[in-house]
């Protein structure tokens, strides 16, 4: 029972660095423009597919594609955010929100239209598979990864963040955006740039998702609504803040999936409304 | 006070346009008496569009789960026809009121919050529902359907395979829920939330009871979308999970932006150009005819920002 118990905390934790990463960018960015960006795992997508093409097609090994992952991802984010989010900054909610639907029903559209709409996957390398033993018990090689993975991603974030310029900037930009630019910083390159960076890390979260949860094309609207409560739970702009939601939400899935099947995602859902009727700024959010 | 009344009655005016609309609704009985069914359809959807333009296009509540009150009053209409009663004017007032209980119990969180929180809370009501829905096997059929749905017949019409009767029940509710949802537009209450939509800090500092409107035009439309789902029911004797499904709540959403929101005949325009849009290319798969309505949506939001009514309008005004 125990070790059963350890064994759900570790897969859900494992899971909650995906989520982690998938949903960092998307905090950070609405913190910093209050833009409603339902595309965020569109984003996800375009990493995914890049990992699988490039293992399954061009035979590149799994871990040289996952920095093409993220460039990709990257890549696209800051095209269209170049060309068409930067025109609904002003716009309301509801614009925001309809417009980055269409961009999600377009894209799964897309990438179902290039690679079917069958579950995609990749050969992982045999390092990553199998098992690794430490302390009696023995835990899946790739979920280990993943979790140094999503800790080092973060330690990165957090150190990018809290004593870099740029990562001052972008901290006064989320706190109070007129007052930073009335101090004279660039809020708008900040903004590219962080947006850039979400992207990339959402690209390399998907590329990551593919052993996990498989990758399809309705991928970016399945794992939307995982984003969105880490996001609103976690505070907007709050990258502890991101890490901590995406840890609870990826044990209190597992756990529910091993104890409570029967209930499907309805746990999920209710601790989601109870959380944002407690508290709607998030648990660490500041608004 | 008198220049208040002349107000509401100018603006409650009954235009010749309106009324050449409602008679253009009958034509489908002699022009088109194949389709029907899909009229029938129509007039379910347009009448779900437009309880969500009360909320969303005059209230300013920005909905994501607004299946939830839809699908509520389709298992209210679907099990009460299957266990007690198959008629269907009590099935509908049956559903409207269970959808307007329900809606009301939500309405108390809902209205309180805005923005992110907002768009969240009312995507997770939808997702519960759903989800609760699809774990109660025994009472909803879960993923199969509600099985042994029996309407008994209209006032003595039965509903018949070519859907005469169904498309003149659907649309005979659709006007009288209109006149209803116009008269509370046009009225001091309409009003009031016209203003709450445009500030919502200013209403209460005049001394408008905010929330308690917001409270209670999210009820009416709660019970506008409940009878919506108690038609599709009874038209269609089945009940499936889709009706509490997200992709119904972000389609009555397009169909709303797309006709113009805050408009009243917004979403019936918009439900009869998506609907039948939506059956002409019905041998297109569903993943394909997403993409033009992803692509609509970003066009919407970028070129015409108020629907085709807006659009219309604007140009109409343009020459003077």
């Amino acid at each position: 029972m125990f070790a059963s118990a350890a064994g759900v905390l570790f897969d859900g934790f494992a899971f909650g660095m995906l989520l982690f990463l998938l949903s960092v960018g998307l905090s950070v960015t609405l913190g910093m423009m209050n833009f409603v960006n339902l595309a965020h795992c569109s984003f996800a997508m375009v990493g995914g597919y890049v990992t699988v093409s490039l293992v399954n097609r061009f035979g590149w090994p799994f871990l040289a594609t996952l920095p093409a992952a993220f460039l990709a991802a990257g890549l696209v984010s800051i095209v269209l955010e170049r060309t068409l989010y930067r025109r609904l900054y002003r716009a309301s909610d509801l614009d925001q929100c309809l417009f980055t639907i269409g961009i999600v029903f377009i894209s799964v559209a897309a990438y179902a239209w290039f690679y079917g709409t069958v579950v995609q996957s990749t050969p992982m390398p045999g390092y990553l598979k199998g098992s690794v033993h430490a302390f009696g018990m023995s835990f899946a090689a790739y979920r280990v990864f993943l979790v140094v993975m999503g800790l080092a991603v973060g330690a990165l974030l957090i150190f990018l963040l809290e004593t870099t310029r740029f990562g001052a900037q972008v901290r006064a930009a989320v706190d109070n955006q007129r007052m930073a630019r009335g101090l004279g910083i660039d809020v708008d390159r900040a903004f590219m740039i962080t947006f850039a960076l979400g992207g990339g890390l959402a690209g390399l979260g998907g590329a990551l998702a593919i052993e996990i949860v498989g990758l399809d094309h309705a991928f970016a609207l399945n794992y939307l609504v995982y984003v969105l409560i880490v996001v609103a739970v976690g505070g907007l702009g709050s990258i502890g803040g991101s890490f901590a939601a995406a840890v609870v939400l990826g044990i209190s899935d597992m756990a529910g999936k091993y104890y409570f099947p029967w209930l499907g995602a309805f746990l999920i859902y209710l601790v989601m409304v109870a959380l944002l009727i407690w508290k709607p700024a998030g648990l660490f959010g500041k608004r | 006070m008198a220049s208040a009344s002349v107000f509401f009655r100018q603006q409650a005016r009954i235009r010749p346009l309106e009324i050449a609309f409602w008679l253009a609704t009958l034509l489908p009985f002699v022009l088109t008496p194949s389709y029907l069914s899909l009229a029938s359809q129509i007039a379910i959807t347009a009448l779900f569009a437009l309880s969500l333009d009360l909320i969303l296009g005059y209230a300013g509540i920005v909905s994501l789960g607004h299946a939830a009150y839809f699908g509520c009053g389709a298992y209210a209409a679907g099990l009460l026809s299957k266990h007690y009663i198959g008629e269907p004017l009590t099935g509908l007032v049956v559903a409207g009121v269970a959808a307007g209980l329900l809606g009301y119990a939500t309405s108390h969180v809902i209205v309180r919050f805005r923005h992110l929180a907002l768009i969240m809370l009312t995507l997770g009501f939808g997702l519960l529902l759903a989800e609760a829905a699809n774990s109660a096997h025994d009472l909803t059929g879960g993923a199969d359907g509600l099985q042994g749905v029996r309407i008994s017949p209209l006032l003595g019409f039965k509903f018949d395979l070519y859907g005469r009767t169904a498309y003149a029940y659907s649309l005979a509710v659709l006007f009288l829920v209109f006149l209803v949802a116009r008269r509370v537009i046009h009225s001091p209450f309409g009003l009031a939330l016209r203003g709450i939509r445009e500030n919502a800090l200013r209403m209460p500092a005049i001394g408008a009871p905010s929330l308690a409107h917001l409270r209670k035009v999210y009820t009416i439309a709660a019970v506008m979308a409940g009878m919506a789902g108690a038609l599709l029911t009874q038209t269609t004797s089945t009940v499936s999970l889709e009706v509490l499904s997200f992709g119904r709540s972000a389609d009555v959403l397009v169909i709303l932006i797309l006709g113009g929101a805050g408009r009243l005949y917004g979403g019936i325009v918009g439900a009869i150009i998506y609907m039948v849009a939506r059956d002409q290319v019905s041998g297109m798969n569903p993943q394909y005819w997403y993409f033009w309505i992803g692509l609509l949506l970003v066009a919407v939001v970028m070129f015409l920002p108020n629907g085709i009514l807006g659009g219309l309008s604007a140009l109409h005004k343009k020459p003077q």
